[in-house]
């Protein structure tokens, strides 16, 4: 099984359903914020790993594809979650190894898609 | 304040939106899930602290985002369960936030009780 882009998905989603996806995902963003605000960085440190695409996602996907997608969806979403903490530990080390900001994020973005990727290779890549 | 939250509120809604629309572009479906659990928040939130709070808030930030990264795994393998059920999932998907805080703060108690460097 290898990854393709299919274009057709796209078309199905409403407008409004878009517009759910970025109003849930800003105000997750702020809370975020508010969170690191009052309670320090500590705390607002666990909060940017929060579950912010995933409740709007499966909705849709159960509601647009059915409920055989949405388990399918949330399989993938576990090692997204684990290359979240590739994300975190690969922007931790260049942080404190003083890397421009820009470099730092884009490089732990990189490394949250290779180790995500990677993992649903071996899980999925072969069947 | 308020117009860092006007600024985050966007930025954040911008990054969830572009990453749930590759989400659809793509397939098979285990794949597009990869989408569902992508770091939008963090890229946010991690912009907004360099330019604000500068690299050791950042690392410490960082650092409890693995605690926190460790309770949306648990939230995305319970959300593998309430996927079968059949009754309204973003009941559950909504409910399920409640395991990623006992799950985070859990990880970060014990990391703070074990003097771990958070």
């Amino acid at each position: 099984m290898k990854p393709e882009v299919e274009t057709s998905g796209v078309k199905e989603v409403a407008w409004w359903e878009h517009a759910i996806r970025f109003v849930f995902g800003g105000a997750i963003s702020v809370g975020a914020g508010l969170v690191g605000h009052h309670w320090g960085p500590a705390v607002g440190g666990l909060f940017i790993a929060f579950p912010s695409i995933l409740p709007a996602s499966l909705t849709l996907v159960r509601r647009h594809d059915g409920k055989r997608k949405a388990i399918e969806d949330a399989q993938g979403a576990r090692f997204g979650a684990i290359g979240q903490a590739a994300f975190a530990s690969s922007a931790l080390a260049m942080t404190c190894a003083g890397w421009p900001p820009a470099l730092v994020l884009a490089l732990a973005t990189l490394a949250w898609c290779a180790t995500s990727s990677a993992l649903w290779a071996i899980v999925y890549g072969r069947k | 304040m308020a117009v860092d939250l006007v600024v985050r509120f966007l930025l954040g809604g911008t990054i969830v939106t572009l990453f749930a629309l590759i989400g659809e572009l793509v397939k098979p479906k285990t794949f597009a899930g990869l989408f569902g659990s992508a770091p939008s928040v963090a890229i946010v939130s991690l912009t907004l602290a360099f330019e604000k709070h500068g690299r050791a808030h950042v690392a410490e930030e960082t650092r409890t985002m693995l605690l926190g990264a460790l309770g949306l795994l648990a939230y995305c393998a319970i959300c593998v369960v309430i996927a079968r059920k059949e009754k309204a999932i973003w009941i559950g998907a909504v409910m399920a936030w409640a395991l990623w805080a006992c799950v985070a703060f859990g990880a970060f108690a014990a990391a703070r009780a074990i003097g771990a460097p958070l």
